[in-house]
């Protein structure tokens, strides 16, 4: 049956095509082409999206494990002092020699000639800097610990945890590369006596800004961002409500509530390094806050995220129908309770919605808080938001300018959690998008 | 006595006035047998506006006003001449006197009682500086009394201040609980406040637009004192110079030229890019895609929207400017048989490039939105006499949207302009002039960064400049957006 | 306006017994610069049912709804003429358009329940007007006002089901018992049965006709065999005016009016 039409349409099209002209072919070609180049340029988006997403991910994923070195350590009192004369006076515990410690405990370990020079600095080159931290914190802890020999996981310096993962390419002459034959060779000899182990980096998600890649993390950036999302939240959203309800519900509409209008659509698309001057200027210069606080940074995003979420809180009153506002108005409701009482219990997932996509865009932002000096070198997780901090974004801004390899795995890998952040964020705002959306 | 704990006992007076006012509404039922014109919870609510916001406005006045006050009154008592005769300006003296307060206050009680307003300040300063106040040697002896005459002011005015706003909350409470009565519109009067604080609400996006504005034209205003507007807005070089401090009067050259050619020619390099692939995937996904291809292809696109510009900077930095380079190396290898790249690794390419697939999600969203509000019987009209859907996008869709897709792509150059992340790491920081779009030129928001990052002096027109820079970028986007906006109104109505 | 003249001099004909609730003297109302009513005066007696008639576009819904300043909710309406409600105007800026409300409810055309359950639905109104002194008797309020409203049977074991779930019919009944529960003076009604089937219509009308007993009613309706069926006065609108008003027996068997009569035999509608 259908056939028949189709052949019958195709035959009388032929005979129309001997009667005129109208150029099916290339007409149809044309549409062939034409789709095609609206399917290479979502392919195009789409290719973009995974070969950025590949990029960050293939080069970052090391970054959640760090190479560590199972090295016996004696605390010896020749080097830290007694327990007793470190109870008495802590600063002689924090000033001794424990990389000394480390470097003995490795020859040792390596049976290494203590008076072959380039050798002990070759084994000494293995391990992080950061041992001083971890092994003084080691005897602060515990000052029984004094006098034993104990096995301890020390942080590899990075250039061994960079060779391990594959960063460098060892093929190449000695001299161009940062790990020497020697050091290959002890390298070798720790993996089989299984003092080599890589395990998941807490480091990353703990610690603070540090100029050795092996003990910088995101820790300190991601408590400053997270003080900054609570004022954003704290301020941005029952203000940004407010704002919402008086101009959806109570405005008259005059040449003020237009201003307002005009103004608040602007202020969404002013570039966000504006908000930055904003804050330098108004907040630290004028109401003399001070610089790298993450108050500065959570108002200066406040004022970024506001038009965001007016934007949406608006969209989610307008799609309460009128029908419920003259329900209860008609039972004597006023105005006031109508709006609290009906119109915004209804319109709040759209605001919840519209306000977790507002949060993650400012967890995202990095160029307003260089203004406002969040690009310091903070190593301490700060106490309060008026303490120096620094912000996610910006803590990557920083590691993209260091030159060194692991610092560029450090930085991808800080992306991945900033980015697992952005997608916690976002499936949250969809899920209740999709949980709580009411059609009317 | 701190203001959160001042603030404490407002709240705590507010709460207990509202309390009793919400017994005093139930009460009132009782004793008069008819319905009060307002519930008891209206009664408690009126009575905690009283309470609180008198009282909280006025400790807000009191505390930006006390010291400012203060200021004034220490400017005015300054001995004549002796100013000038220091070698300060008054505004450093000011600091001076202002130090030494500091120090004043954090000197133990007895160590303090040894000072008087006759002490030599010599001998104050040693005992400053043993508790961490470091105070400049410019320092004077007519100082010390006005410091001590300062500090007494503000420790009375702030004792003044928590007796009078706490009586004023009291006060408040104790006059609206006097009011409580049937007839009284407490729901009324308590939706007035609710309905201004809405208002103060709605108005602090007017507020930031000002602060934007009037900060940068102030300093900028600074700036332009020091530096002719002829110099900034048509000046070709820009070299700053440091502003460290004893460079002494030099002040660099600032010509807005470069940074601006800059920042055009990334953001044309950028919407090359995105206007084309974003454009098509708009209509594909309204015009052909079927639903499953739309639900997938339209979040994945989205995802790029989201995702931080620092990233897509980074990206720029390790992935695309390696990769334009080495791919140079050997196309030259290839043709001249020396290996050398010809496009640099930070350059108008690379910047441009990434930031234009930045912005294909805003290009695609917002033309994707315009296009669909096209109405349905321009299309159905077009297809019904015989075209195809190509030709009905092209000769019917398209003109109609016009406006809109030009307002998108306004809005979408405003974005590329105002772009920072990306180009501060992916454009380079050299402020060429040059039309090789493989050399590496700079943008105002470069320049903006590194202008205020590191030691800012507020006095020197290599910080002052960032805030010219801040509203010459202002102004541009401004003009985009509204312009931008304007067409968008007018389009929608057309088919409301 | 010699028409509304007339009908004033012919009011006490229609039933003497009853006392007037609302009057009203000469109201217009504009919207923006459209005239929508042109000066109305028409008396509302207690305890019966007025039904308002007339051609889409007359004005009906208009002028129910200035009677309890629903009106007020629209930016570009503007209303001119004197409503009094036992003798106190309505429109007087000191008086609480909230208290208003609360005395002259009003059910919608199309059944608006709260996205709610069916017991905070009638609960609210009472709920907000503190008309309850505990939970007793705002569980009484509720019960009797689901009662009156002939729902109460079909309900009783799901009140904590979302109002929004019921069927359209019981949805109406339900906006009516909720308007109840305020215990207002005056119901207006605006096409109340409108988007009903004929069953849950035949429902609503007998309760329109048993709650006479203790409310005024005013019900706007397009439909004159249902104006016939619910209520004791009609007043048919016409363009704005009030063409006529009187015992509904009498104006369905004898219009005076020829706007009327052509209405009624269905010339124009």
């Amino acid at each position: 049956m259908t056939d028949a039409t189709a052949n019958d349409i195709s035959d009388r099209s032929e005979a129309t095509r001997g009667r005129r002209d109208i150029g099916i072919k290339r007409r149809y070609a044309a549409e062939r082409r034409f789709k095609a180049y609206g399917m290479i340029a979502i392919g195009l988006g789409i290719a973009f999206l995974f070969i950025l997403l590949w990029s960050v991910v293939s080069k970052g994923y090391t970054a959640f494990w760090q190479t560590e070195i199972r090295v016996p350590i004696t605390f010896s009192e020749e080097v830290i002092g007694t327990a007793e004369e470190g109870a008495a006076n802590q600063s002689k515990l924090m000033m001794a020699n424990y990389p000394q410690l480390a470097r003995d405990g490795l020859i040792q370990l390596l049976e290494i000639d203590p008076e072959n020079s380039e050798a002990v600095s070759a084994a000494n080159g293995l391990v992080s800097q950061g041992v001083r931290m971890e092994l003084r914190d080691m005897v602060l802890n515990d000052l029984q610990v004094i006098g034993t020999t104990e096995d301890v996981w020390l942080y590899a310096s990075s250039d061994l945890d960079s060779a391990l993962k594959g960063s460098y390419d060892l093929s190449v002459e000695e001299s161009r590369r940062p790990i020497s034959d020697l050091q290959l060779e002890f390298i070798e000899r720790l993996e089989e006596m299984g003092a080599l182990e890589q395990n998941f980096n807490w480091g990353l998600f703990t610690f603070g800004a540090s100029s050795r890649a092996e003990t910088a993390g995101v820790g300190v950036a991601i408590i400053g961002s997270a003080y900054m999302m609570l004022i954003v939240l704290a301020l941005a959203l029952p203000i940004g409500v407010a704002a919402s309800i008086y101009l959806e519900e109570f405005a008259p509409k005059n040449r003020f509530t237009d201003l307002i209008e005009v103004n608040i659509n602007n202020l969404a698309a002013v570039p966000s390094i504006v908000f930055g001057i904003l804050g330098l200027a108004v907040f630290i210069n004028w109401f003399g806050l001070p610089r790298s606080a993450a108050l500065v940074g959570g108002l200066v995003l406040t004022l970024m995220t506001l038009p965001t979420i007016i934007i949406a809180t608006r969209a989610a009153l307008r799609a309460v129908p009128p029908s419920i506002r003259w329900a209860a108005l008609g039972l004597g409701a006023s105005k006031t309770q109508t709006v609290f009482q009906h119109v915004l219990p209804l319109a709040a997932p759209g605001i919840l919605t519209g306000t977790i996509i507002g949060l993650a865009q400012a967890l995202g932002e990095t160029a307003p808080l260089l203004l406002i000096g969040m690009v310091a070198f903070v190593a301490d997780y700060p106490e309060t938001p008026l303490d120096a901090a620094t912000a996610l974004p910006v803590q990557i801004y920083m590691w993209a300018n260091e030159a060194e390899r692991a610092f560029q795995e450090r930085t991808s890998g800080a992306i991945m959690i900033l980015l697992g952040f952005l997608a916690l964020m976002n499936l949250t705002a969809i899920f209740l998008r999709r949980r709580f959306e009411r059609r009317w | 006595m701190s203001t959160s704990i001042i603030i404490l006992i407002v709240l705590l007076v507010g709460a207990v006035g509202g309390y009793a006012a919400y017994q005093r509404g139930r009460q009132l039922r009782i004793e008069r047998g008819m319905r009060p014109h307002s519930r008891p919870i209206y009664h408690a609510s009126y009575v905690l506006s009283w309470a609180w916001v008198p009282s909280l406005l006025l400790l807000g006045t009191w505390l930006i006003a006390s010291p400012i006050l203060n200021e004034i009154q220490i400017r005015n008592a300054f001995p004549e001449d002796a100013v000038a005769e220091a070698g300060l300006t008054d505004d450093l003296a000011y600091g001076i006197v202002e130090s030494i307060g500091v120090g004043l206050r954090s000197l133990p009680e007895d160590e303090r009682d040894q000072i008087d307003e006759d002490t030599p300040i010599e001998d104050a300063l040693p005992l400053f500086r043993q508790y961490g106040v470091a105070i400049a040697s410019a320092s004077q002896d007519w100082m010390l009394p006005l410091a001590i005459e300062s500090n007494i002011w503000s420790t009375v005015s702030r004792w003044a201040m928590t007796i009078v706003v706490v009586l004023f909350a009291a006060g408040g409470a104790f006059y609206g609980y006097r009011n409580i009565r049937t007839r009284l519109r407490a729901r009324n009067k308590v939706e007035k406040v609710v309905n201004v604080t809405l208002i103060v609400a709605s108005s602090i996006a007017i507020m930031t637009t000002v602060g934007i504005v009037f900060s940068m034209l102030f300093e900028s205003a600074d700036f332009f004192s020091r530096v002719s507007a002829w110099e900034f807005f048509f000046g070709t070089t820009w070299e700053p110079r440091f502003s460290a401090a004893g460079s002494g009067g030099e002040t660099g050259q600032f010509g807005l030229i470069p940074l601006l050619a800059g920042t055009l020619y990334i953001g044309a390099v950028a919407m090359a890019v995105a206007v084309p692939i974003g454009l098509f995937a708009a209509i594909y996904m309204a015009e052909y895609a079927d639903n499953r291809t739309r639900s997938v292809a339209k979040p994945l696109l989205e995802v790029l929207a989201g995702i931080p510009t620092i990233v897509y900077g980074f990206f720029a930095l390790v992935t695309v400017g390696p990769f334009f380079r080495d791919l140079s190396a050997q196309i030259s290898g290839l043709l001249t048989g020396n290996y050398s790249a010809f496009i640099q690794a930070q350059s108008v390419l690379t910047a441009g490039c990434v930031m234009g697939i930045m912005l294909i999600p805003f290009v695609s969203s917002l033309s994707d939105d315009i296009i669909t509000s096209v109405p349905r019987s321009l299309r159905d009209g077009s297809l019904g006499l015989g075209a195809t859907r190509s030709e009905t996008v092209k000769r019917v869709i398209l003109p109609a949207a016009l406006p809109g897709i030009v307002s998108a792509l306004l809005l979408t150059a405003s974005r590329a302009i105002g772009e920072t992340m990306i180009v501060v790491l992916a454009a380079g920081v050299a402020a060429n002039l040059t039309i090789n779009p493989f050399e590496a030129m700079t943008t105002i928001t470069v320049k903006i960064v590194q202008q205020l990052t590191g030691d800012l002096e507020f006095t020197s027109p290599q910080t002052l400049v960032a805030f010219a820079l801040g509203i010459t970028l202002f102004v541009i986007t401004l003009c985009l957006n509204v312009y931008a906006l304007y067409i968008v109104r007018k389009y929608k109505e057309q088919y409301e | 306006m010699d028409m509304s003249r007339a009908t004033f001099e012919k009011g006490p004909a229609v039933s003497q017994d009853k006392t007037i609730k609302m009057a009203s003297k000469d109201v217009t109302v504009h919207y923006g610069q459209k005239q929508a009513l042109n000066g109305i005066s028409l008396d509302i007696k207690e305890r019966q049912v007025t039904a308002l008639i007339g051609p889409s576009g007359c004005g009906k819904s208009t002028y129910l709804r200035c009677l309890n300043r629903m009106n007020d909710t629209i930016d570009t309406a503007k209303v001119d003429g004197k409503i009094l409600l036992d003798g106190e105007n309505i429109y007087d800026p000191d008086l609480d358009v909230v208290e208003l409300r609360a005395r002259v409810g009003m059910v919608f055309q199309k059944p608006n329940p709260f996205p709610k359950s069916i017991w905070e639905n009638v609960a609210y109104g009472p709920k907000i007007h503190g008309l309850a002194k505990n939970k007793d008797q705002l569980e009484e309020i509720v019960h009797t006002s689901l009662k009156r409203a002939g729902l109460y049977k079909e309900v009783k074991d799901r009140l904590d089901e979302p109002g929004t779930g019921l069927s359209g019919g019981q949805q109406q009944r339900l906006c009516i018992a909720r308007a109840i529960a305020v215990s207002p003076e005056v119901i207006l009604m605006d096409e109340p049965c409108s988007a009903l089937d004929p069953i849950a219509t035949a429902t609503v009308e007998e309760l329109i006709d048993e709650l006479k007993q203790n409310f005024t009613i005013v019900i706007v309706t397009h439909s004159m065999q249902q104006a016939a069926r619910v209520s004791q006065v009609t007043a048919m609108f016409h363009l704005g005016d009030l063409a006529e008003v009187g015992a509904t027996e009498k104006m369905f068997s004898n219009p005076d009016d020829k706007r009327t009569q052509d209405y009624i035999t269905g010339r124009f509608g």
